[in-house]
C-alpha cells in the first residue's frame, strides 16, 4: 500500500498519493494530475523517468477524493483543487498531467509560476474538453450515480469544458513573463485540440515526447 | 443580537405589497434539496420565474403576487446555494440548469412562460434551448450580458484582469474552510446589502432580511451559502449568452432598466437587437436600474401581464 493523506479544498477532501521517495534528494518532486476518469496510478508507471520523488493528487470525485452530490464540475474547480496541494506542500515540484490533467497543469503552474518548475502535456482522457465554443445544451443526469468514483457527474461536465484558444494563450503568457524558466511549459501530447495546438505555438513552449520534457526539467536548477 | 433602537422583524416584515408564497415544497435535483416557492392558484396555468445571483424566491415576494393576480401559477425557487435550498460542494452553471430542468419537470409536463431576472434571465434563456418543449415565451428581464467593459481595454489591461481574476478566485478558495456569513441586527445586514443594491430603499433591504436570512443567538445571517462568490475565473464570454437567444422559437421579451448600475450588465437595447429572434422585443423603463422589478414592479408585471396575454 502507498501511503496516502488527505488534504482539504473547501468542503472536498482531496487524497495525495506519495508513489516514491525521491532516488536523488536534490530533484524535486514529481506531481502527476490523472486524465478525467482516472485516478493516481498504483505505482509510477515505468515510462516515467524521474529521479526525484513522486506524488499524485487525485481530483474531486475521482479516486479516493470526495465525490460531491448533484455535479457542478468546473476545471477551475480543479484548479483549485492543484492550488490546495501547491499551498500544502509548499516545495516545489514539476507537473506532469494527462489529458485534463495537463490542461489544469497549465493553469495551475501560470498560478503558481515560481513553486512550479515547468508542467509536461501529455495524451489522456479529457485532453480536448469541450472544444473552443459552447456547444448545444443537453440537460441528461447520469442514471445511476452510485456515489462511486469516478463521479458520473465529472465525466459529464469536465468533458464539454470550454477551452478557447485565445483564452487559453493568456495563461501561456503569465508563464512567460513570470517564471524564470526559458521553457515553463512542455506540450508532449500527439492529440492536438485547438487550445493545445495554441499553447504548442507560443514563445517558451517545448515539445516533444514525455522523457524529453522530464529530463528538461529534471536539469533545471530552482529559482534565485 | 439585542438592538434596542433598531428595526424589529415585525416593523421590517411590513413591507406594502409583500406576500409570502402561497405554498412551499421541495424538489431533489440529483441528490440537492431545492426549495419551491408558490404563488396564485394551483390550478392556473403555470409560469416559471427564475431569481438572479445572490438573491433568493423572496425578492419576488412583491413581483411575483402581481403576476399570480393575473391569472397564473407562478412557480419559482432557490437556486442551490441560496435561499432555503441546500448548501452543495460545488456550484456550475451546467448544475443550475440542471436544477432548473428538476423544477420544471415537477410541474407537469404542459409548456409555460419562462420568466427570469438577471442570472435567473440567463438561466431561463439557456432554459429555452435546452427544453423548448417547455417553453411558450420567455421574459428576460435584466439577464441579457452584452460585451460589457472587455471590449473597451487594451490588451495589456485585459492581461492584467484575468491574472487577478485567477488570483483572486484561488485565494477566495484558500479562505473557505469554515467560513461562515458575519451575523449582525436586522439594520446593519439591510446596510451590507445596500452596498450591492443602491439604489434599493432601505425598508426593501430591511424586508429581505426577514426572508432571506436566518435569526440565531449572535443576530441575523444571510442564509446565502458564504462560499459563493461573484465572479471568477474561466472562459465565459457575455457574448455566449446572447447567442442563446436567436434560435428561440417562442415569443421573447427583454426587460431593461434605463439606469446603469454595479450589479447590471451594462446592456443597452442596441446590444440585444441583432440577436433577437424574429418577432422578439425588447423594452426598457426608465429610471429604473438593474433590479427593474422592485423599483417598478407594476410596470414590470403589467409589461409581462400582457405580453403573455
Amino acid at each position: 500500500m502507498i501511503p496516502t493523506r488527505m488534504i482539504r479544498h473547501n468542503r472536498i477532501d482531496l487524497a495525495v498519493h506519495d508513489l516514491r521517495l525521491g532516488v536523488d534528494e536534490d530533484t524535486r518532486t514529481l506531481l502527476l494530475l490523472h486524465g478525467l476518469g482516472e485516478q493516481t496510478p498504483s505505482e509510477v508507471p515505468s515510462r516515467i523517468d524521474w529521479p526525484g520523488a513522486v506524488v499524485g493528487l487525485d481530483f474531486t470525485g475521482h479516486g479516493a477524493s470526495t465525490v460531491p452530490v448533484g455535479g457542478g464540475y468546473t476545471s477551475e474547480i480543479l484548479v483549485g483543487d492543484a492550488d490546495a496541494f501547491l499551498q500544502d506542500y509548499e516545495e516545489p515540484v514539476t507537473i506532469l498531467g494527462r489529458g485534463l490533467g495537463g490542461y489544469v497543469a497549465m493553469l495551475a503552474a501560470a498560478a503558481h509560476p515560481e513553486q512550479v518548475r515547468g508542467a509536461v502535456i501529455a495524451d489522456g482522457p479529457g485532453l480536448a474538453g469541450g472544444g473552443v465554443h459552447p456547444g448545444s445544451i443537453a440537460l441528461v443526469s447520469p442514471a445511476v450515480h452510485t456515489g462511486g468514483s469516478p463521479d458520473p457527474f465529472a465525466l459529464l461536465e469536465l468533458s464539454r469544458d470550454v477551452r478557447p484558444p485565445g483564452y487559453v494563450q493568456r495563461f501561456v503568457g503569465f508563464l512567460r513573463e513570470e517564471s524564470d524558466l526559458e521553457t515553463p511549459l512542455f506540450v508532449s501530447s500527439k492529440v492536438r485540440p485547438a487550445w493545445v495546438e495554441a499553447v504548442a505555438g507560443s514563445a517558451g513552449v517545448g515539445q516533444g515526447p514525455v522523457a524529453e520534457g522530464l529530463a528538461l526539467y529534471a536539469s533545471v536548477p530552482e529559482s534565485g | 443580537m439585542s438592538d434596542p433602537g433598531g428595526t424589529t422583524i415585525e416593523q421590517a416584515a411590513a413591507y406594502p405589497g409583500a406576500h409570502r408564497p402561497w405554498r412551499r415544497r421541495e424538489v431533489t435535483s440529483d441528490g440537492v434539496g431545492l426549495a419551491v416557492s408558490e404563488w396564485g392558484e394551483p390550478d392556473a396555468p403555470a409560469l416559471l420565474l427564475a431569481h438572479g445571483g445572490f438573491d433568493f424566491t423572496g425578492t419576488f415576494d412583491v413581483f411575483a403576487p402581481m403576476i399570480a393576480e393575473g391569472g397564473w401559477r407562478v412557480v419559482s425557487w432557490d437556486q442551490r446555494g441560496h435561499g432555503d435550498s441546500a448548501r452543495t460542494q460545488l456550484y456550475s452553471w451546467q448544475a443550475d440548469l440542471r436544477d432548473g430542468a428538476a423544477v420544471i419537470d415537477s410541474i407537469g409536463d404542459r409548456s409555460m412562460p419562462f420568466v427570469g431576472h438577471s442570472k435567473g434571465g440567463n438561466l431561463v434563456s439557456h432554459l429555452a434551448n435546452a427544453m423548448p418543449h417547455r417553453i411558450s415565451a420567455l421574459v428576460n428581464i435584466e439577464g441579457l450580458p452584452s460585451h460589457g467593459v472587455m471590449s473597451d481595454v487594451s490588451e495589456h489591461e485585459q492581461a492584467k484582469w484575468v491574472r487577478k481574476e485567477l488570483d483572486d478566485w484561488l485565494a477566495h478558495r484558500r479562505s473557505l474552510e469554515s467560513k461562515r456569513r458575519r451575523p449582525g441586527t436586522i439594520d446593519e445586514l439591510a446596510e451590507r446589502r445596500g452596498k450591492m443594491n443602491p439604489r434599493m430603499s432601505p425598508d426593501w433591504l430591511r424586508y429581505l432580511v426577514t426572508v432571506g436570512a436566518l435569526e440565531s443567538e449572535d443576530g441575523w445571517r444571510w442564509k446565502i451559502d458564504p462560499t459563493m462568490r461573484m465572479g471568477g475565473f474561466g472562459p465565459w464570454r457575455p457574448e455566449w449568452s446572447l447567442l442563446q437567444l436567436p434560435a428561440i422559437a417562442v415569443p421573447v421579451l427583454g426587460i431593461l432598466g434605463s439606469e446603469l448600475e454595479v450589479m447590471g450588465w451594462g446592456t443597452r437595447p442596441s446590444d440585444v437587437e441583432p440577436y433577437l429572434p424574429p418577432g422578439g422585443r425588447i423594452e426598457t423603463v426608465e429610471g429604473a436600474g438593474h433590479f427593474v422589478h422592485v423599483e417598478a414592479p407594476r410596470t414590470v408585471a403589467d409589461m409581462t401581464l400582457e405580453f403573455l396575454q
